[in-house]
């Protein structure tokens, strides 16, 4: 198995790593950075637990080798507090209650993180539509909705 | 009910926002996929591809040259430790690893131990098994004729398939009143096997620490202290003692029953890290999850429900067929081999009721365990509110009406069913009129008779459903002898905190907030102050777990107890301080004063700091209590849910339009988290109303193994559940609950398909079949010809 020198800024820091050309991005940030808040929890593609953002893109980290990532920008939940400050998406999530056992919860934020960049003001449907590759078990997403339309409205303040 | 504490101090009746989020929403959780242990090794599992068959070899070598492969187990590793077969939690057997035969497709057939999880990966791929197939058994009608291959040749004298009988009720009784009735309705109905698929599978890491001699296992389950005692159990022979047993379950993403087996998965890595004396993880990938962990439901009925021309309901029969696979390993009550199915009189009072189910062995996955619901509750829910719609079809009554004919009326409560429950407490008309007001419920019966004129199909459906949770008494309920109490203890720190342990383990459903509210509420100290600790098996009290909707039920009411345990001391204490007799005191929350005197009070801060530096002689010392509840019944939510559907006849997609579910679960401890619950809920019983089945082809083939094709509802298929509440408590519970993890799971199915039959019924459907998919729908509109 061919190893390869990588370097990826996580979060704002830079690492460099040798990797085997197989691994997944997810386990790299798992494993070998230790950022276990983003989680797996399919082989298919379909659950979204795994979501980060490359280069502001949300991503299925399952599904990025590693050394896709290389030379560029991986933002995880982890990177959502700034300066102790939680993030609006994250204070949504908390005051509507957006989550349960907490295990879809970061694919889902950084879902949602990104489409609020894109789109201040999202209606019931533009949440729905972009999470609706990041599956919770749960909510049922009546209050992940609430929890996005929260961070929206506190984020265009 | 109002609040009695303010929102700072934040008992029962308050949204408080919950206490485990700060760490979730950090990605700061703590899954047993998290945990690193030093020199912790990987364990990944070969699988069977048939789902019968003779093993004829296992070769190992090639997978051990594999650099960083350090072992294979095999069933015949096992063997020489008596561990490859192990029982299950209704006393039959299932197959740690085998030596000789697999029953499924995807049964563990070995297992790989290797530096990470990538190596044991190609290590399992270098593995190389050779089989000889052996004839299916995959229907289970099929699978009880005479001369069909009996699979469980491992059972001396065993001759067929069929597991168990279990019946309940009058059957002569019952009879009569079919033969004696106005009308007869009868339907077949199947409830196909489905998978909880929680988001987070299951895994370990099992830790042995030779010096020690302890064991220490992470693990996914909802029952920690049981699974000790079971693995005390199976390998105490092998030398492990239940003090040398340390079971943690960490944070777990979602449960739904589907983590409180015991899976061979867990007892390899347990084995393995025996036999190498290095901690051993085990995380099973998704496609493992759908295929070999415990199923739910798959429950052939037969349901039969007699009335008198006016409506009344006067007797129900119901005979069931339940596919089991290939061992029963599900995880009833010991005493209930159908779980509580009996509660298939549901809400309404009829005379005569007679059940009876029979398991069946089968090649396929083993279990029979919850899909979030409180054991074949959900199928006993589904027979009889379809089976009421089928009446009020035949009698071309409103199934409102015919609902209102026959509830158990509000005042016959405590009411004893036809099949021997006692139901606590209920107001069943009162759930429905205000479902109906909240969707306009007349309202739209008027627009689907002006739509029906113009051949749009809509339909509204109700299900007026009873639950049947909390387990359970001592004297009926256990699991493998182990009464089904719960615990909680209590520590009050001197300067007025506390921590609190119990026996039950939270999944998502918020026990660090709402057994925080239930001791705020009992002691007045702010649920802020109160950490909330489960999971630990040496340092939390003994319990059963969290399934079944019983931890608000039993633990819960056991931190009410324990709570009330500190008062009397803390009552004891203060009067010394006060220098009165205790009879002068009257407590208000969070302080004792004295009785006229208002002005001279303790707060029970003030209390346990004297607990620990001025107590008085010859009490003991510390504020602490512990109780271990034994609930004296069951507790009985309930609710009415009426949904509405728009059925495109272009594709036969049925859209729920609206979904109005109105739940009584007793008084209620946090009315954000159990709107959450209901919410999580309702789309757990959406999802086998439309979309998730697992099923298998002629030779044993999953179909439905991976995300792909098991078709868990995203946000797209989910509709924007409005959710109300009647209030009719518990009276023998220790503050009035009642549970609601799982109450719309076992509601909301039928409410789905009686809307979906209900805007056919114009077109002679009686019945649909879950799960209702397009194909399904729109060849029905084809046969009635609608279909555009």
């Amino acid at each position: 198995m061919s190893t390869h020198r990588i370097k990826v800024t996580v979060n704002g820091a830079a690492h460099d790593a040798e990797v085997e050309s197989r691994l997944l991005l997810v386990h790299l940030l798992r494993e070998n950075l230790r950022l276990t808040g983003t989680h797996i929890g399919c082989d298919t593609t379909h659950c979204g637990a795994c979501t980060v953002l490359l280069d502001g893109t949300p991503v299925k980290s399952c599904t990025v080798l590693a050394v896709q990532a290389d030379g560029r920008e991986v933002m995880t939940v982890e990177g959502l507090e700034k300066d102790g400050k939680l993030d609006p998406i994250q204070e949504g999530f908390w005051e509507e209650h957006g989550l349960q056992c907490g295990y879809c919860t970061p694919g889902m934020m950084m879902t949602s993180f990104a489409l609020l960049k894109t789109n201040a003001n999202p209606s019931e449907g533009d949440i729905r539509q972009a999470i609706s590759g990041n599956l919770c078990r749960c909510t049922g997403y009546v209050n992940i909705v609430k929890s996005v339309q929260s961070a929206a409205a506190k984020a265009r303040g | 009910m109002a609040p009695q504490t303010t929102f700072e101090v934040g008992g029962m009746g308050h949204s408080i926002k919950r206490k485990e989020d700060p760490r979730f929403i950090r990605g700061k959780g703590n899954y047993v996929d998290d945990i690193q242990l030093p020199g912790m090794l990987h364990m990944d599992i070969v699988r069977s591809p048939y789902a019968h068959a003779k093993i004829l070899a296992i070769r190992t070598e090639k997978a051990l040259k594999v650099p960083g492969v350090l072992a294979v187990i095999t069933g015949a590793t096992l063997e020489k430790y008596k561990l490859h077969w192990m029982p299950t939690l209704m006393s039959d057997t299932q197959m740690v690893l085998p030596t000789d035969r697999v029953m499924y497709q995807a049964q563990e057939v070995a297992a790989v131990i290797a530096t990470d999880r990538y190596t044991a990966a190609d290590g399992v791929a270098a593995v190389e098994v050779d089989y000889e197939p052996l004839p299916v058994v995959i229907d289970p009608f099929k699978a009880l004729e005479p001369g069909a291959p009996v699979l469980r040749t491992d059972k001396p004298g065993k001759k067929d398939n069929h597991i168990f009988h279990w019946e309940v009720g009058d059957r002569k009784a019952t009879e009569k009143a079919a033969a004696e009735a106005d009308v007869v309705v009868r339907q077949n109905m199947y409830i196909p096997r489905i998978h909880v698929a929680s988001i987070e599978t299951c895994g370990c890491i099992a830790d042995f620490d030779r010096a020690r001699g302890k064991l220490t296992v992470y693990m996914t389950t909802q029952a920690p202290h049981a699974i000790r005692t079971v693995f005390a159990l199976v390998a105490g022979h092998v030398g492990l003692s239940e003090e040398k047993i340390r079971i943690v379950s960490p944070d777990i993403g979602g449960g739904f029953g589907g983590k409180v087996p015991v899976y061979p998965g867990y007892v390899i890595a347990v084995a393995a890290s025996v036999v190498i004396g290095k901690p051993i993880k085990w995380v099973e990938d998704r496609m493992e999850n759908l295929q070999a962990d415990s199923f739910a439901r798959d429950y052939h009925m037969d349901v039969e429900l007699s009335a008198k021309k006016d409506g009344t309901m006067t007797g129900l029969r119901i005979k069931t067929l339940a596919d089991h696979g290939y061992a029963d390993a599900a995880a009833n009550p010991s005493k209930f081999p159908a779980g509580l199915f009996s509660i298939c009189t549901g809400s309404y009072d009829i005379p005569n009721a007679f059940c009876e189910v029979d398991g069946v062995y089968t090649n396929k996955p083993p279990g029979g365990i919850a899909y979030r619901c409180s054991f074949r509750v959900t199928e006993a829910v589904h027979a009889i509110e379809r089976i009421t719609d089928r009446l009020a079809q035949e009698l071309k009554m409103d199934p409102a009406a015919l609902r209102m004919k026959n509830f158990i009326a509000p005042e016959k409560f405590p009411y004893k069913s036809a099949l021997g429950w006692e139901y606590d407490s209920g107001n069943y008309p009162a759930a429905l009129r205000k479902a109906m007001d909240m969707i306009g419920y007349e309202a739209l019966r008027k627009e689907q008779a002006e739509k029906r004129k113009r051949g749009e199909l809509m339909g509204i459906g109700i299900s007026s459903f009873t639950e049947i949770v909390g387990a359970g008494p001592s004297k009926h309920f256990d699991i493998l002898g182990i009464k089904m109490f719960d615990s909680c203890e209590i520590r009050i720190h001197p300067t007025g905190k506390a921590i609190a342990r119990f026996g039950t383990k939270s999944q998502g459903q918020g026990h660090e907030t709402t057994y925080a509210q239930i001791i705020a509420e009992e002691l007045g100290i702010p649920a802020a102050h109160v950490e909330i600790e489960e999971g630990d098996t040496d340092t939390a009290p003994y319990g059963l777990g969290t399934y079944a909707s019983r931890s608000t039920p039993t633990a819960g009411a056991a931190g009410a107890m324990a709570a009330r345990k500190i008062r009397e001391k803390a009552k004891k204490i203060a009067a010394y301080l006060l220098e009165v007799s205790e009879a002068d005191l009257v407590w208000e929350t969070g302080k004792f004063f004295v009785k006229g005197a208002p002005q001279k009070s303790k707060t029970i801060q003030e209390i346990a700091f004297a607990a620990y530096t001025n107590h008085p002689q010859g009490m003991e010392a510390g504020l602490e209590a512990v109780n271990y509840y034994d609930p004296p019944n069951l507790t009985f939510p309930f609710g009415s849910y009426i949904c509405v559907v728009d059925i495109d006849r272009g594709t036969g997609e049925i859209k729920i339009r609206r979904f109005v579910a109105v739940d009584d679960c007793g008084n209620i401890i946090n009315p954000m988290i159990v709107d959450g619950q209901i919410h999580g809920g309702l789309s757990m019983g959406m999802a086998p109303a439309l979309l998730e089945e697992i099923s298998y082809d002629e030779n044993g083939n999953i179909q439905g193994g991976s995300f792909m094709d098991y078709l868990v509802p995203t946000s797209m298929e989910t509709p924007n559940w409005e959710t109300g509440k009647t209030v009719t408590p518990s009276p023998h519970h220790p503050f009035g609950a009642k549970g609601v993890g799982e109450s719309a799971t076992v509601g909301a199915p039928p409410a789905i398909v009686n809307a979906a039959v209900d805007a056919l019924s114009h077109l002679g459907v009686t019945h649909i079949e879950i799960p209702m998919t397009p194909q399904k729908v729109w060849a029905i509109l084809k046969e009635k010809g609608v279909a555009e």
